[in-house]
C-alpha cells in the first residue's frame, strides 16, 4: 500500500493515478480481511474500489487527464508540514494499546455488550449488522441524509451548466448534463 | 518503548496518512488534490479497523464454539464512513467538472491566474 501511495504521489498521468488509487483501495480491503472486518472489506471492495474508479474516470473524461508537475516552493512546504504532522501523530502512538491487545479499553466499552446480548436482543448472527441496524439505527439514518444530500448537491452543480461561462461553450455543458444522472447513481450505491 | 513491535501497524498507518496529506497540499491539480482525500480516508478507516483487532479473535459473526471476536463497533463506525466517503468524493468531483467548465482548467495555479485577469 504504502508503495502505490508513492506512486499516485509521483505519476503525473492522471489515468494512471486513479487506477492506482482503485488498486490502493482494493489493497486496502485485503487488509480489512486480515483484520477480521468482513463486512468492511465488502463495502470498500464494491464502494471504494469500484463506484469511486468510475466516477474519478467519468470526471477524467469530462475534464483533462494531464498534470502539470506541482511547484518546487510547494513541494518543500508540504514536505515541512508533513514530516512535522507525521512526527506528533507517531508520538501520539506511544500511548496506544499494543496491537491485538484484548484488555485494550475499546473492547470493554459496549463490545462486550454487543457480543454478548445482541442474539438475545436482535436474533441475528451478524453482529456488525446488528448494530448498524438495530443499536445504531440512527447513525444510518443520518448516513442516508448525507448520501441524499451528496446527490442533490451534485445534480445542483452538474445541472446548471447553463449558467453564462467564460471559456467554453455549449458542447461542454451539454457533456456536464449526460454526467449528472451517472453520478447521482453512483452517490446513492 | 517496551511495546515497541506492538505499535509498527500503527505506525504504517501514520505514514500512508501523511503521504494523502502530502498529496493534497504539495498538488495543484484538483482531481490529485481528491486522490490524496482518498488516500488519507483510507488510512483513518485503516486505523480504526486495527484498533478493533483482537489477537486470536474471530470475525464478529456469532458461531457455536467461538469465545474470541474482534470489536464490531469500530467496523460499524467504518462501514458508514465509506458509504459517506464515497457521497463526498463525488461532490468534490461534481465541483471540479464545473470548475473545469467554467475556466477551462483544472490547476490551481491557473484559475488563481485567470481570476487575477479579471
Amino acid at each position: 500500500m504504502v508503495i502505490a501511495a508513492i506512486a499516485i504521489a509521483r505519476i503525473h498521468d492522471l489515468f494512471a493515478v486513479v487506477m492506482l488509487t482503485g488498486i490502493f483501495s482494493l489493497l486496502g480491503a485485503a487488509a480489512y480481511v486480515v483484520m477480521d472486518a468482513v463486512d468492511v472489506a465488502f463495502t470498500e471492495a464494491a464502494v471504494g474500489a469500484g463506484a469511486s474508479t468510475v466516477l474519478m474516470l467519468g470526471t477524467l473524461a469530462l475534464t483533462t487527464s494531464k498534470e502539470r508537475p506541482a511547484p518546487a516552493k510547494n513541494v518543500i512546504s508540504a514536505l515541512i508540514v508533513v514530516v512535522f504532522t507525521g512526527v506528533v501523530l507517531i508520538y501520539g502512538t506511544l500511548d496506544m494499546p499494543i496491537y491485538g491487545d484484548p484488555m485494550a479499553p475499546i473492547h470493554h466499552h459496549v463490545a462486550d455488550h454487543y457480543l454478548g446480548k445482541s442474539s438475545a436482543e436482535v436474533g441475528l448472527p451478524n453482529v456488525v449488522t446488528s448494530v448498524l441496524a438495530s443499536y445504531r439505527s440512527y447513525d444510518t439514518l443520518g448516513e442516508t441524509f448525507v448520501i441524499f444530500t451528496a446527490a442533490a448537491g451534485v445534480l445542483a452543480i452538474l445541472g446548471q451548466s447553463r449558467l453564462p461561462r467564460r471559456h467554453h461553450d455549449q458542447e461542454d455543458s451539454e457533456k456536464g448534463m449526460v454526467s449528472s444522472p451517472e453520478k447521482s447513481k453512483g452517490a446513492s450505491t | 518503548m517496551e511495546q515497541f513491535p506492538g505499535l509498527i501497524p500503527y505506525w504504517v498507518i501514520m505514514v500512508l496518512m501523511m503521504m494523502g496529506l502530502y498529496i493534497v497540499i504539495a498538488h495543484g491539480n484538483l482531481i490529485k488534490k481528491i486522490v490524496g482525500l482518498n488516500v488519507f480516508q483510507v488510512s483513518v478507516f485503516l486505523l480504526y479497523i486495527t484498533m478493533a483487532k483482537v489477537e486470536g479473535g474471530t470475525a464478529p459473526i456469532l458461531a457455536e464454539g467461538i469465545k474470541l471476536y474482534s470489536n464490531p463497533l469500530p467496523h460499524v463506525l467504518i462501514l458508514t464512513a465509506i458509504v459517506v466517503g464515497v457521497a463526498t468524493t463525488a461532490l468534490g468531483l461534481a465541483l471540479v467538472v464545473r470548475i473545469h467548465n467554467a475556466y477551462g482548467t483544472i490547476e490551481d495555479e491557473e484559475i488563481d491566474k485567470l481570476e487575477d485577469q479579471t
